[in-house]
């Protein structure tokens, strides 16, 4: 199923959407830490295709990234083992546009699709520049993932719903991403802004640190993206089972 | 767009050189960038604001800066060299031009902190010299790297008032630095102005820093007139992200002048660089099969950038300039030469425009030809350095 019929199909039957984020080729075992958060509770799991200049990541997932790198992780091995990955849930990437325009729209779009990936989050490719790639990652049925941020203007968030497939990624906080002690209040703000502007799932990411947090953004939103939290017990090495302790903390919160 | 007298004039709405550049930045500094370019478009059209900008040039950075016709060296190489004396600029380089540009743009939109990345630190120096001169808060990103080989404008930058941050990230350069200033900035955007150095970054950047520099080259045309009746033969600048030679070229684009920009042998984007996408840009960088971007080396902090200007990129695909290198042994004998011959010790970047001209001179560059070479900074931080690696 795609992106946007699955996420749909959790939220309409009465659930808020937990998007864990791992990033590609941390660790050995990071295969593992994905199957382990995508069956710990849930709904879409994202993984990075680590990039040298992470432009929008705070200090754990720079520190990941040049960690995934230094061991020779690469965008076509990482999408290789998530082909053979056993992950009931949808697998979104998350990457910076330079990967995708080295390999080319196309090859990139294909490679994806052919791995069963159904979404993309490119966040240095905003909607004045998404047309080339847009058009490869549609016709591969590969769902793009757009940002809304705080600062976008209401005419400017008409125009990126109508481009956004999957999901809408509602950015929490003005910042890169990490953890923040309290949830920003630009969250709920722009999680209800987001949610009047469309019927796509919400999901809010940047700045969702703890359980807490996701419960009071999802009185608004539809769903939260978890990854610094994450990424920064892998990195401390909590290994697959401690990331899915984690993931349930989240989702039993959410059931609440 | 193609005529040659329409280029280094308005990019396309989206910011496009030809097929470089455009606006790559998260969607949370779009609306900043839009702000940015109508804001400028706005003072660059107003006359109280480009009289206000002539002003403190003129009376704060001592412009215009002089054409120094070099006899001693034209002599010794046997073609003439005219330098364009950026250098003589207040704190030292073409950079001031740029940051009071910013300083008083940003003072127009209602922001009170400046923060910037920098490399060899005459950018750094250069902005907090304007937020001291303009009572803004300053924080400037530096690459641990470059702190380590240029202490002296770190203390420069702390002396005038700035917050220095070193950056630990990456390659601790240059690269890292913007990475480091794009991050603040998209936290702090509704207070900040990010002043970025050179023609690089997201539209409307490349095209602001341009028309700030372009007083390096519609000064030096006039003033080459006056002592060659004639443009010069050869127009020389060094490249990193390129605005020293941005602002020369954009003044003899439209001569016969040929356009030369030197890049650092272990940073030259324009000869080793493939297309691609950082730092809020579509141009020239260094990078590997798999899209992830190399490390430059250079001798000058300055130039030790794995990308360049995306006006560049496309003046080169265009032909209408040519993009060559120097090493850095190349440069050091540069930094002697011009010293002993003419009395002026250039930064380590101009030199490398230099160090082309000496090495081409009576090659490339036929005898007698007369050639501008933008001089775009003064060689007092690089002293140290210079004196470690001549070991004398």
């Amino acid at each position: 199923m795609g992106l946007a019929p699955s996420l749909l199909h959790r939220r309409d039957a009465g659930h808020k959407l937990l998007v864990p984020y791992v990033t590609g080729g941390l660790g050995r075992d990071w295969i593992d830490s994905l199957e382990a958060v995508a069956a710990a509770g849930a709904d879409a799991v994202e993984v990075g295709l680590p990039f040298s200049d992470p432009m929008m990541d705070g200090p754990v997932i720079q520190r990941a990234s040049v960690e995934a790198l230094a061991s020779g992780a690469t965008a076509q091995r990482i999408i290789a083992e998530v082909a053979s990955a056993d992950v009931s849930v949808p697998v979104a990437v998350m990457t910076y546009y330079n990967l995708v325009a080295r390999m080319g729209h196309r090859r990139m779009a294909h490679l994806l699709a052919g791995a069963g990936v159904t979404g993309a989050i490119v966040p240095d490719l905003p909607l004045d520049e998404l047309d080339g790639w847009a058009e490869e990652a549609d016709s591969a049925g590969v769902a793009t993932v757009l940002l809304a941020a705080p600062t976008t203007p209401p005419e400017r968030l008409k125009l990126i719903v109508e481009r956004a497939r999957g999901f809408l990624y509602a950015v929490g906080s003005m910042g890169v991403t990490g953890e923040r002690a309290d949830l920003a209040a630009s969250a709920a703000e722009i999680a209800g802004r987001c949610k009047a502007a469309t019927d796509l799932p919400v999901l809010v990411g940047v700045g969702i640190s703890t359980p807490a947090q996701a419960v009071e953004v999802c009185q608004v939103a539809d769903g939260v993206v978890v990854g610094s939290a994450l990424v920064r017990r892998l990195l401390d090495g909590c290994g697959p089972e401690g990331a899915a302790d984690l993931v349930r903390e989240f989702r039993v919160a959410l059931d609440g | 767009m193609n005529a040659i007298g329409e280029l280094m004039r308005e990019p396309s709405a989206s910011g496009r050189y030809g097929g470089f550049g455009g606006r790559f930045v998260p969607e949370s500094l779009v609306p900043a960038c839009e702000d940015l370019d109508r804001a400028f478009r706005l003072a660059w059209g107003d006359p109280t604001f480009r009289g206000e900008l002539d002003r403190l040039l003129r009376e704060y950075g001592g412009r215009p800066t002089p054409v120094f016709a070099c006899r001693r060296l034209s002599e010794r190489i046997g073609v003439r060299v005219l330098l364009k004396r950026e250098d003589l600029n207040h704190t030292g380089s073409h950079k001031l031009n740029n940051v009071i540009g910013q300083a008083l743009l940003a003072e127009a939109m209602g922001k009170t902190r400046l923060v910037a990345e920098t490399g060899a630190g005459q950018h750094g120096v250069a902005t907090a010299t304007a937020a001291a001169l303009f009572g803004m808060d300053c924080t400037i990103y530096m690459g641990a790297t470059d702190i380590e080989r240029q202490e002296l404008n770190v203390f420069r930058m702390r002396l005038l008032g700035a917050e220095v941050l070193p950056v630990e990230s990456g390659s601790r350069t240059l690269k890292d630095a913007v990475n480091e200033a794009l991050r603040d900035w998209v936290g702090t955007v509704a207070t900040t102005h990010y002043c970025i150095g050179s023609v690089m970054g997201p539209h409307p950047y490349p095209f602001i820093v341009r028309e700030l520099q372009r007083i390096i080259g519609d000064e030096a045309r006039q003033q080459c007139r006056d002592l060659l009746n004639a443009d010069p033969d050869l127009v020389v600048a060094c490249v990193g992200g390129g605005s020293n030679a941005a602002g020369t070229f954009a003044g003899f684009v439209d001569s016969g002048a040929r356009l030369v920009g030197v890049e650092a042998a272990g940073g030259a984007a324009m000869s080793h660089g493939i297309a691609g996408i950082v730092h809020g840009m579509l141009s020239r960088f260094l990078q590997d099969e798999n899209g992830q971007i190399l490390e430059a080396h250079s001798i000058s902090a300055g130039l030790d950038y794995p990308g360049v200007g995306p006006e560049h990129a496309y003046l080169g695909e265009l032909g209408r300039a040519q993009y060559e290198q120097a090493s850095d042994e190349e440069v050091l004998a540069a930094v002697e030469l011009l010293a002993q011959t003419e009395g002026i010790i250039p930064a380590l970047e101009p030199a490398h425009a230099v160090a082309w001209v000496v090495r081409e001179a009576g090659r490339s560059i036929p005898r007698d030809s007369s050639v501008l070479i933008t001089m775009s900074g003064r060689g007092d931080k690089d002293v140290a350095l210079v004196m470690e690696r001549l070991g004398k």
